[in-house]
């Protein structure tokens, strides 16, 4: 691969002693190289049949299950638990695994106010009650081109919107993660500004597959996953699923979502998947599903087009990335 | 032992042991504790390694001038053919992983890759330019082109290691914090020797 040479010299006639060491130097290491990738490849296996889950955590019984959900493989516990961003906790997507604990998910309260006839302040555990339970095992697709399949537990987020019956005014809905600097050491540093904001056109948000998530793998959901609130956005970029929520408003224009404020060529409002815009400084065709060694394709709103395409019926998706 | 024989017994060994450490830890870790994403984790330390060897030959000069100590320069190949090889680990696992689609090679999407994406373009440039000195860094060689020449040949490592910062700064999304720390490094190492360059030629002018 490396040592080139003029195509009318022949290696026997003229392979100097410096080559000749030099050629041993790379045959060594390529079979390490080979080495790596077996191993590699061994671990690869690995990862998706681990499936211990947290046993403390309280359990969520009796989920309905949905028509929503996919029979892909689900990805293990240990991966959906130990790899995302949760800037909160660290910019290393192992960060929130290891430094989420300082969250305390109860008690927690959800601020409601805006363009609605029922503002108030929330208490988690009756926004739990507030409609049966269902599992959806649904693909999670983050705008950093991997994808997860996951077991989420909660139930239609339209459901719990029209608890607070949202005036004609309302446009879309603004939701807003915790600031705390103490729960949340991420916030010590300016990665992102804070609180991490992000929003909905109306009809998004009551899409029957846009789901209030409360738990994952049947139990309610772990620190660094988002606990004790967040939304479950299965067609549009993981940064659009907002987590440990606690601010809903109503509102009458398009809120600035916390990343396009942090940088709007690269990250809109919409953030729908879509194969056909690629992210600026990457694809955004193909995606690597964790436990995979090679790359699948990327799907339309991320396999969901069928239900959500006439959300966007007539607008240009390449502006409205 | 003479100095030859410390050389060859010692030192030498024990650069190549320094320099194969972070592939066995990388193996090692692999093996122990995969993580979610280890074709992530493949990637990213064999870049770093790569800057941070790339790095270390560019250093190996500075440092001869500062402390005499001549005897650096026997260790320059072999850390600089070993940037070479986790350059090629990295560059490797790249686009494997990223181009094999379903099953299918998508040459296309590397084109573009290759012709569109900043990064790329930066990192590959970084890759490609260390083929030559790869290839011609055999005493052979050095012989063929001549010392002169030769050298003028592989300063193609200021651009490679320039490049490798940027291609290191535009892939992070947010925290650019250990890009411009190299960055610096790559910048002061240069920098001494524009201003050792200038300040010999002012020398020589009085």
């Amino acid at each position: 691969m490396l040592i080139k040479k003029a195509e009318d010299i022949r290696e026997s006639e003229v392979t100097p002693k410096e080559l000749y060491v030099r050629r041993r130097e790379f045959i060594a290491a390529a079979g390490v190289t080979a080495a790596a990738v077996a191993t590699g490849g061994l671990g690869l296996i690995g990862t998706t049949d681990v499936d211990a889950q947290n046993p403390s955590a309280q359990k969520l019984t009796d989920l309905k299950k949905s028509p929503f959900s996919t029979d892909e493989k689900l990805n293990s516990y240990k991966d959906v638990t130990t790899y995302n961003n949760f800037y909160e906790f660290g910019l290393d997507k192992a960060d929130p695994a290891k430094y989420a604990h300082t969250l305390k998910p109860r008690p927690w309260s959800v601020v409601v106010d805006g363009q609605c006839a029922k503002p108030g302040t929330y208490n988690i555990e009756d926004i739990i009650k507030w409609a049966p339970l269902e599992e959806r095992i649904y693909r999670h697709r983050c705008v950093e081109a991997w994808s997860i399949v996951v077991p989420w537990a909660g139930y239609p987020l339209g459901e719990f919107i029209k608890r607070f019956e949202p005036t004609s005014k309302a446009k879309y809905v603004q939701f807003k993660t915790l600031v705390d600097q103490k729960q949340m050491p991420g916030q010590t540093e300016p990665a992102l500004q804070w609180p991490y904001v992000e929003g909905l056109r109306m009809d998004e948000a009551m899409h029957p597959l846009a789901l209030l998530g409360l738990g994952l793998y049947g139990e309610v959901l772990p620190n660094q996953n988002g606990a004790p609130i967040r939304l479950v956005i299965p067609w549009k970029y993981g940064f659009k699923s907002i987590k440990s929520i606690v601010r809903v408003s109503f509102v009458e224009n398009e809120p600035v979502n916390t990343w396009k404020q942090q940088q709007a060529s690269e990250y809109g409002f919409y953030a729908n998947v879509n194969p056909q815009v690629d992210h600026p400084r990457w694809s955004q065709g193909s995606e690597r599903r964790l436990g995979e060694f090679f790359r699948r394709k990327t799907l339309m709103f991320n396999g969901y087009g069928d239900q959500v395409a006439s959300l966007y019926a007539g607008m240009d998706l390449r502006k409205y990335y | 032992m003479t100095a030859t024989q410390w050389r060859r017994r010692v030192f030498k060994p024990a650069v190549w042991l320094a320099c194969l450490t972070p592939l066995a830890y990388l193996i090692y870790s692999l093996y122990l504790d995969l993580g979610a994403n280890p074709i992530e984790t493949v990637t990213n330390t064999t870049g770093i390694w790569t800057l941070r060897l790339i790095v270390t030959t560019i250093a190996i000069s500075p440092l001869r001038w500062l402390t005499g100590f001549n005897q650096l320069v026997n260790y320059r190949r072999l850390i600089g053919l070993f940037a070479f090889f986790y350059g090629s680990l990295h560059f490797t696992t790249y686009v494997v992983t990223t181009f094999i689609v379903d099953g299918q090679f998508d040459y296309s999407g590397l084109v573009k890759d290759l012709t569109e994406r900043r990064y790329i373009i930066a990192g590959f440039t970084a890759f490609v330019l260390m083929i030559p000195l790869a290839i011609t860094s055999t005493a052979g060689w050095i012989r063929r082109l001549g010392g002169k020449r030769w050298n003028v040949l592989h300063r193609l490592i200021y651009i490679t290691a320039l490049a490798a910062v940027l291609h290191y700064f535009w892939k992070v999304k947010l925290d650019t914090t250990f890009p411009v720390f190299y960055g610096i490094g790559v910048a002061v190492l240069l920098g001494f020797r524009l201003w050792r360059h200038f300040a010999k030629r002012r020398a020589s002018e009085v």
